[in-house]
């Protein structure tokens, strides 16, 4: 998928819907189950992945381009992207801390997991595997992150109306939440047919 | 050579990410409250869970929000409530010291077998199967659910009844919550008479199935010139708050029920 191909838009659509990370590529279901019981913690936790999904896209392809290729060490991309992600990371949690106090107690342990969200690393080495220009990576890690977003907030949508609904015994707790996961991967299969 | 490069690109980046992350530390430091660690230091440190908080670290944080109670760390006992109070400027008093006590005296001999249990070392898993492995239904089954949760090494198994070491015990309250039964309560230190039944079942059956089981006879309640025992719902028990120790009722008990704790 290029985006000089199909246009700005289904670009976004592609990278939204129909290779949405947590349904169709399953990477970052840990931060998905796990933020997913209130919908304002996990708009929060959201929207920092889609922080560090967008900058970790600029970095790596920045250090890959201009630093790894030139010194013909490709081979050494997965450590270095680890690398700049958890620098990243530490960067937002610092700064969560100290402005957003509220919603770095509220991600609490998910925050540093962030560091080891394979969506992030994910996208770093996509971007690479795809021959993805500058551009074409930012929007990829953020529409990327968008849809993890989306994908998260609907699940804690679903999982605060479990609360009061009537789960039988074997099924409640995490066992209703992977089913539901899965329900959901089913019907963004529908998103398939969309960009060609 | 290209080892060489690969090294220096490496070890660059790092330098460029520890320069900029140690700026923003400095940039977005947010103050620590030094209480944290103070009352960190304080409290018993067992990670028992106790106070309800994820550990004593969370402990200490919530105390130095104000959400915690001073005197919310029972297994420090006085010494952490004065430390807390102090490091917190706030009055407070330590409560009467209290202590685990289990209610049975059904060591193997004294209370009958049902069945021999051959099945897992769990009581609460015991206790679902059929009603355990003794005939008396209120007794320890002595499977060592509170040993387990005993962060303290207060508790040990003899003869299949937990007996609790009263110098260990430091009252956090983990095994009276372990206890499927209920047969271990958390009791005033210096109430050194007890009760050591809690069976609720009828005279006869009682009497059939444990040789120390309380009979409901009301020879104890007789016999205290204070009103500080009552039977109620088939065995006795002491009111700490009214008795005075002079163990009147120890010498009418005709089961044995009733013990001192050498103080």
């Amino acid at each position: 998928m290029r985006l000089s191909e199909v246009g700005f838009f289904l670009f976004m659509i592609d990278c939204i819907l129909t290779n949405n990370y947590i349904f169709s590529r399953f990477l970052g279901c840990c931060p998905f189950l796990g933020v997913s019981s209130k919908v304002e913690t996990s708009i929060g936790m959201g929207l920092a992945v889609t922080f560090v999904m967008g900058l970790a896209s600029l970095f790596t392809w920045t250090v890959y381009e201009f630093l790894l290729i030139p010194l013909k060490l490709e081979y050494l991309s997965t450590i270095a992207f680890i690398f700049i992600i958890a620098a990243l990371v530490q960067f937002v949690e610092m700064f969560m801390k100290k402005s957003l106090p509220a919603l770095y107690s509220a991600l609490g342990i998910y925050l540093p997991l962030i560091t080891t969200n394979c969506a992030v690393l994910g996208v770093a080495l996509l971007n690479i595997n795809s021959n993805y220009g500058l551009l074409e990576s930012v929007l990829n890690g953020v529409f990327g992150a968008l849809g993890f977003l989306l994908a998260i907030v609907m699940m804690a949508g679903v999982r605060e109306r479990l609360e009061t609904s009537d789960i039988p015994k074997p099924f409640r707790g995490f066992s209703i939440s992977l089913v539901i996961a899965g329900m959901m991967a089913v019907a963004f299969l529908g998103f398939k047919g969309l960009v060609k | 050579m290209p080892i060489v490069y690969a090294i220096l690109a490496l070890g660059a980046l790092g330098v460029v990410f520890g320069v900029v992350l140690s700026f923003a530390d400095k940039m977005f430091a947010v103050p620590v409250d030094e209480k944290v660690a103070l009352i960190r230091e304080a409290v018993a440190g067992a990670n028992c869970g106790a106070c309800g908080f994820p550990g004593c670290d969370g402990f200490a944080e919530a105390v130095a929000r104000g959400d915690a109670p001073v005197d919310g760390c029972t297994p420090g006992g006085a010494k952490t409530l004065t430390a807390l109070a102090e490091i917190m400027g706030v009055e407070a008093e330590a409560g009467d010291p209290k202590v685990a006590r289990v209610l049975c005296q059904g060591a193997t001999g004294i209370a009958k077998e049902r069945v021999t249990y051959d099945g897992f070392e769990s009581c609460a898993l015991a206790n679902q199967l059929a009603g355990g492995p003794k005939m008396c239904q209120y007794a320890c089954m002595g499977l060592g659910d509170c040993f387990d949760v005993c962060k303290f090494d207060a508790i040990r198994m003899v003869d299949t009844l937990a007996v609790i070491d009263e110098e260990k015990c430091t009252a956090c309250g983990m095994c009276v919550k372990a206890c499927p039964r209920g047969i271990i309560e958390m009791l005033p230190r210096k109430a050194t008479v007890t009760v050591r039944c809690q069976n609720q079942a009828s005279a006869k059956e009682a009497r059939e199935s444990c040789s120390k089981g309380c009979i409901a006879c009301k020879r104890c309640e007789k016999a205290c010139e204070f009103d500080a025992i009552h039977v109620n719902n088939g065995f006795a028990k002491i009111d700490p708050e009214k008795c005075t120790l002079c163990e009147a009722c120890v010498a009418v008990c005709p089961c044995d029920c009733i013990t001192v704790v050498a103080s």
